[in-house]
């Protein structure tokens, strides 16, 4: 476990930029900004239009670090507190998980949420209680 | 035009999620983790991009068209069944063994950290595998 510090104006700036930034998303192209959708339509593209909005838009997202490094002179923090077993083997899950569950947090959380959609409101609360059930189990049940 | 567009669209996500703390999973287990070294930050994450995408929506819903498009291109499904909330579930499970969730770890990407790597190819496998079965809790339907 690494002790993290609570950084409410941070994290309210960065939550106020990915709003910002699924509304522009609609604005422009008329998408919902899903980061699962993203990828596996970049991985696995339908046509060439579909590939190329998703891959210049991934190319931005993956630009975010370099350009906090360029005004804030270090990169972002990234602790990974958990062993690379545990990397994999949860990325594999969540790889099925937002594919059977059509969405994550961006999709379903943020872009689904504020269209205030039946389904993405409970994936949204699904999500959440499983995540916080599984850190739970393996920190306090499974970890002591 | 439309794709530096995009590409600047894509920036916006990736320097907030980069401050948000989102691209850093062991304050994304913490908040998750009220038990213990509990940090309440992704709730002004959260809270922040929702208040936001929900007023950016409804002014953006305003205008009959996107920007590049003649439509908006909203999803259509509806249904409330088994794969949408088993997905949900088994993606939560993941989040929580990893601390990393897909809009977390693409912005992450961009720090060169090998773990982040790890863990997007190990998402790719996941989607791999799952756009090949049927989701285990979803009852086959019988000819």
């Amino acid at each position: 476990m690494i002790e993290t510090v609570f950084t409410p104006w941070a994290s309210l700036a960065g939550g106020v930029l990915i709003g910002l930034a699924a509304t522009l998303l609609m604005l422009t192209l008329g998408r919902v900004m899903g980061a699962t959708g993203v990828l596996s339509g970049v991985i696995f593209p339908a046509s060439g239009a579909e590939f190329a909005w998703r891959a210049a838009l991934l190319a931005g997202m993956v630009s975010g670090p370099a350009a906090i490094w360029l005004v804030m002179g270090e990169m972002p923090a990234v602790e990974v507190p958990v062993s690379t077993g545990a990397l994999v083997i949860g990325g594999i899950i969540v790889g099925m998980g937002v594919t059977w569950g059509s969405g994550c947090t961006s999709g379903h959380g943020v872009c689904g949420m504020a269209r205030l959609s039946p389904r993405s409101i409970v994936a949204t609360v699904t999500f959440m209680a499983f995540t916080f059930a599984t850190v739970f189990v393996l920190r306090h049940v499974i970890g002591g | 035009m439309k794709l530096l567009a995009t590409y600047l669209v894509g920036l916006v996500f990736g320097v907030g999620i980069s401050i948000s703390g989102m691209a850093n999973p062991a304050k994304v287990l913490n908040f998750f983790d009220i038990a213990g070294a509990w940090d309440p930050s992704l709730i002004f994450v959260m809270g922040g991009a929702l208040v936001t995408t929900f007023l950016g929506y409804k002014l953006v819903f305003g205008r009959a068209a996107p920007v590049f498009d003649s439509a908006f291109s909203l999803p259509t499904a509806r249904a409330i069944d088994a794969k949408l909330v088993g997905g949900a579930a088994v993606f939560g499970i993941g989040w929580g063994i990893a601390g990393f969730c897909p809009g977390g770890s693409l912005p992450a990407l961009g720090t060169g950290r090998v773990e982040v790597f790890l863990f997007v190819a190990a998402v790719v496998a996941g989607l791999l595998i799952a756009r090949g079965t049927t989701a285990p809790f979803v009852r086959r339907v019988s000819a």
